[in-house]
C-alpha cells in the first residue's frame, strides 16, 4: 500500500475547507453572525422603522462612543487584563474638563481655610481643559498599569479599586465644586464650537443625522486593527496576552505594553468623556458608572478571550453595534426597556457559547490535522 | 588534565567554565565545576536529577551568577548580569517551555520580540510577507516544511515546536545553543526529529549543549559528554574515550547502581525465605 495516497489524502481536504476554515478561524465571525441576527430579529419587530436609514442613524449613535471604548478595552483584552475603570474614566475626565471651563465655587470652611464659599472662574479654554483632563486621564491609566505589572496582582482587583477611588471622587469634588452633582455650563467657554464641530457634529448623510463620534469611532477600529495586526506593537499585544513570561523571556518588552494598554483604555476614556460633555453641555458626577462591563460584553461578543491572546477590534465594534442595535431597537419595536440587560445578558452568553464552539471546531480540525500527520510520521 | 589535551588539539572551546562553584545559601548546587564546550560539536551534559543540570545551564544563559569560579566565553573571561546579556553575547537557551505562546501563528513566535519592520514612523510595520519566508525558509533548512506559516503554534506537534524554538534561536545569530531536555516530553519518533535538529546545529558550527537525562538520546548525537552527580564533574569524555553501555552505566549510578542490585538481591532472597 503505497504511503504517497495516505499522506495525499489530508492535503486535499486541506484544500477543500481552506477559505471556510480560514473565515471560522477570525475572531470577528461570531460576532458578525450575531449582528446579522439582531438586525434581522429588530428588522422584523420593528420593519418601519429599524430597517430604515432612519432606524440606522438612531442605532448607529450609541453605537459610535461605546465602540471607542469597547475597541480600546479589547486590545487590553487581548494583552490579558481587564480595567474596571474605563466606565467611570469617562466621568472623571467629562468633569474636569467641565470644572475647568467653567467657574466654581469651593467651600473651603470643608478644608479648614477660611469659612465660606471661594470662588474661582477656572474659566480654561476647550482646548486646554481637554489637555488637563487627557493628561491626568493617562497618568490615571499608567497607574493602574504599574500598580497591575509591580504587584502582579489581577487588574481585575486593581481597576476595581481605581473604579471605586474615581466613582466617589466624581461625586465628591462635584458637590464641593458645585453643590450638584452635575457641572453646567460647558458652552459658554470658549473654543466650544469648534470642540463640538470636530468631535460630535451632526452631519447629514442619506438624508438623515449622523454625529461625527460615528467617524472617529470608524477610524479608532482602523488604526486598532493595523496596530494589532500589522505592527510590532500589535503582535506584542496578542504575545503578552498568550503567555506573558514566554514574551518576556524571548525580549518582548511586556511591562511597558501592558502599561501602555491601560493608558490606551484611559485614553479612550477621555475622549468619550469629552464627547459626551461636548454634547450634554454638561457632566453629571455619576456619568459612566456600569458602562465598564458593556464595554467588556462589546469586546467579548467581539471575540476577544477572556484570558488574553486573541480577540479582535473589528469585533469588539461590530459587539458595540449589537449593544447599539439591542438598545436602539428594543425602543423602536415598543417592547419595555427593563428588559434590555437581561436580554444583553442573554446575548453575551449566547456569543460566548458560540465563540467557543467555533473556535473548537476550528480548531479541532487543525489539531485533526495534527494528529494525523504525526501518525503518518510515525508509520513512515 | 582538560587544559593539556585541548592545547593538544590545538583548538579553542567556545565556552568554558573552570571550577565554577555555585551556592544557595547552605545548598551547594554546583562545585568546582569544570567544563568546555568546541564550536561544531554537541556536548551533552548527562545527570540524575538534583546533579546540577539544571544550575549549570542556568549559569551558561547568565541566570545565575557562579559563587566562585571563572565563566569564559569566546576566549573572554564574562559576568553575565542577565539571561538578555547572555543572548546578545550569542547564548541562546530553549527551555522546555519553549517560549513560545501557542494562540500565536508560527510565523509570530519565530519573530516574536525581534520582528522585522519596514516603513518609518507612524507607518513602520511588519513585513509580513518578508517574516513569512524566512520563517519558511529557517523550518526548511531544520528539515521541517511549514505549509502554512498562519498556524498556531499550540496545533502543532511537540518535535515541531522544538524545531520553531530551536530554528529561531539558530536564525537570531546564536553561537552556543542550550537546549534543555529538549526529549523529554516526547515519543520515540519525536525524540528522533529533535536529535535531528541538534546534529543540523552542530552541522552548522553551532555548540550545541544538549541537556538529557537519558543516555540513549545522548550517546547517539554527541561528541563529548559531562556526567555531572551531586553537583560535580563525575566524568568527562569524549566519544572516542566511552562507549554506550558505559555511559549507560555511569548514568544509571555506576557503583552505586550495583551496590542497589546486590541489596535488593539480598531482599528477594529473604522474602523468598
Amino acid at each position: 500500500m503505497s504511503n504517497s495516497a495516505v499522506a495525499a489524502a489530508p492535503d486535499e481536504r486541506l484544500a477543500q475547507v481552506g477559505l471556510f476554515r480560514r473565515l471560522l478561524l477570525r475572531p470577528e465571525i461570531g460576532a458578525l453572525l450575531g449582528a446579522l441576527l439582531i438586525y434581522i430579529i429588530f428588522s422584523l419587530a420593528a420593519p418601519e422603522i429599524f430597517p430604515s436609514i432612519r432606524g440606522a442613524a438612531r442605532f448607529l449613535d450609541p453605537t459610535a462612543t461605546l465602540g471607542i471604548m469597547a475597541v480600546a478595552v479589547a486590545l487590553l483584552m487581548i494583552g490579558g487584563e481587564f480595567d474596571l475603570s474605563a466606565g467611570v474614566m469617562t466621568g472623571t475626565t467629562g468633569l474636569i474638563f467641565s470644572y475647568l471651563t467653567t467657574s466654581d465655587c469651593l467651600n473651603v470652611a470643608w478644608l479648614g481655610l477660611g469659612n465660606g464659599q471661594e470662588c474661582f472662574n477656572f474659566g480654561l479654554d476647550v482646548w486646554s481643559a481637554m489637555l488637563v483632563a487627557l493628561v491626568i486621564a493617562l497618568a490615571i491609566g499608567f497607574l493602574n498599569g504599574l500598580l497591575v505589572v509591580r504587584t502582579e496582582l489581577p487588574s481585575f482587583i486593581v481597576t476595581l479599586g481605581t473604579f471605586f477611588i474615581l466613582r466617589g471622587v466624581n461625586v465628591g469634588v462635584t458637590r464641593l465644586m458645585t453643590e450638584q452633582v452635575r457641572v453646567t455650563n460647558i458652552d459658554d467657554a470658549s473654543g466650544y464650537l469648534t470642540a463640538q464641530r470636530l468631535l460630535n457634529a451632526e452631519f447629514m448623510m442619506f438624508g438623515e443625522n449622523f454625529r461625527s463620534s460615528l467617524i472617529w469611532m470608524i477610524l479608532i477600529t482602523i488604526i486598532a486593527t493595523w496596530i494589532l495586526l500589522r505592527t510590532r506593537v500589535g503582535s506584542w499585544i496578542f504575545a503578552i496576552g498568550g503567555d506573558y513570561n514566554a514574551a518576556r523571556s524571548i525580549g518582548v518588552p511586556a511591562a511597558k505594553v501592558k502599561i501602555g494598554l491601560f493608558m490606551a483604555t484611559a485614553g479612550a476614556g477621555w475622549l468619550v468623556g469629552i464627547m459626551t460633555a461636548l454634547r450634554l453641555r454638561s457632566t453629571v458626577a455619576s456619568q459612566g458608572v456600569g458602562q465598564e462591563f458593556i464595554f467588556i460584553i462589546a469586546a467579548v461578543i467581539g471575540g476577544c478571550l477572556l484570558t488574553g491572546g486573541d480577540g479582535s477590534a473589528i469585533g469588539a465594534a461590530i459587539g458595540a453595534l449589537v449593544f447599539g442595535m439591542t438598545r436602539t431597537g428594543i425602543t423602536f419595536a415598543g417592547w419595555e426597556t427593563d428588559w434590555l440587560f437581561a436580554f444583553l445578558g442573554v446575548m453575551l452568553m449566547a456569543a460566548v457559547f458560540a465563540n467557543n464552539f467555533i473556535r473548537n471546531q476550528a480548531r479541532n480540525l487543525r489539531m485533526a490535522e495534527t494528529r494525523q500527520r504525526d501518525k503518518l510520521e510515525e508509520e513512515e | 588534565m582538560d587544559h593539556k589535551k585541548l592545547a593538544v588539539e590545538n583548538r579553542s572551546p567556545i565556552l568554558e567554565v573552570r571550577n565554577v562553584s555555585k551556592l544557595f545559601g547552605s545548598v551547594i548546587a554546583l562545585s568546582d565545576v569544570s567544563a568546555h564546550v568546541f564550536p561544531g560539536e554537541v556536548t551533552c551534559i548527562l545527570g540524575d536529577n538534583g546533579a546540577g543540570k539544571s544550575t549549570l545551564i542556568k549559569t551558561f544563559a547568565g541566570v545565575h551568577k557562579p559563587t566562585s569560579g571563572d565563566y569564559i566565553f569566546e576566549g573572554n573571561k564574562v559576568d553575565f548580569s542577565s539571561p538578555r546579556d547572555a543572548l546578545d553575547a550569542g547564548i541562546a537557551t530553549v527551555y522546555q517551555d519553549l517560549a513560545l505562546v501557542p494562540l500565536m501563528s508560527v510565523w509570530r513566535n519565530f519573530f516574536m520580540g525581534s520582528e522585522p519592520t519596514k516603513g518609518s514612523g507612524p507607518l513602520r510595520h511588519i513585513d509580513v510577507p518578508l517574516a513569512k519566508s524566512i520563517c519558511i525558509q529557517e523550518m526548511k533548512k531544520m528539515g521541517i516544511d511549514v505549509r502554512d506559516p498562519e498556524q498556531p503554534v499550540g496545533t502543532m506537534s511537540g518535535g515541531e515546536r522544538q524545531s520553531v524554538a530551536i530554528s529561531r534561536a539558530i536564525y537570531f545569530g546564536a553561537k552556543v545553543l542550550i537546549l534543555d531536555e529538549p526529549t523529554a516530553a516526547l515519543g520515540v519518533k519525536q525524540s528522533g526529529t529533535v536529535l535531528r535538529y541538534i546534529l543540523e546545529a552542530r552541522n552548522r558550527g553551532l555548540g550545541v549543549i544538549f541537556i538529557t537525562h537519558n543516555p540513549h538520546h545522548a550517546y547517539p548525537v554527541g561528541d563529548h559528554f559531562v556526567i555531572l552527580r551531586r553537583g560535580k564533574v563525575f566524568g568527562d569524555f569524549q566519544k572516542n574515550e566511552i562507549t554506550q553501555d558505559r555511559l549507560v552505566y555511569m548514568m544509571a549510578g555506576g557503583e552505586d547502581l550495583d551496590q542497589l542490585q546486590d541489596e535488593l538481591a539480598a531482599l528477594r532472597a529473604g522474602t523468598a525465605v
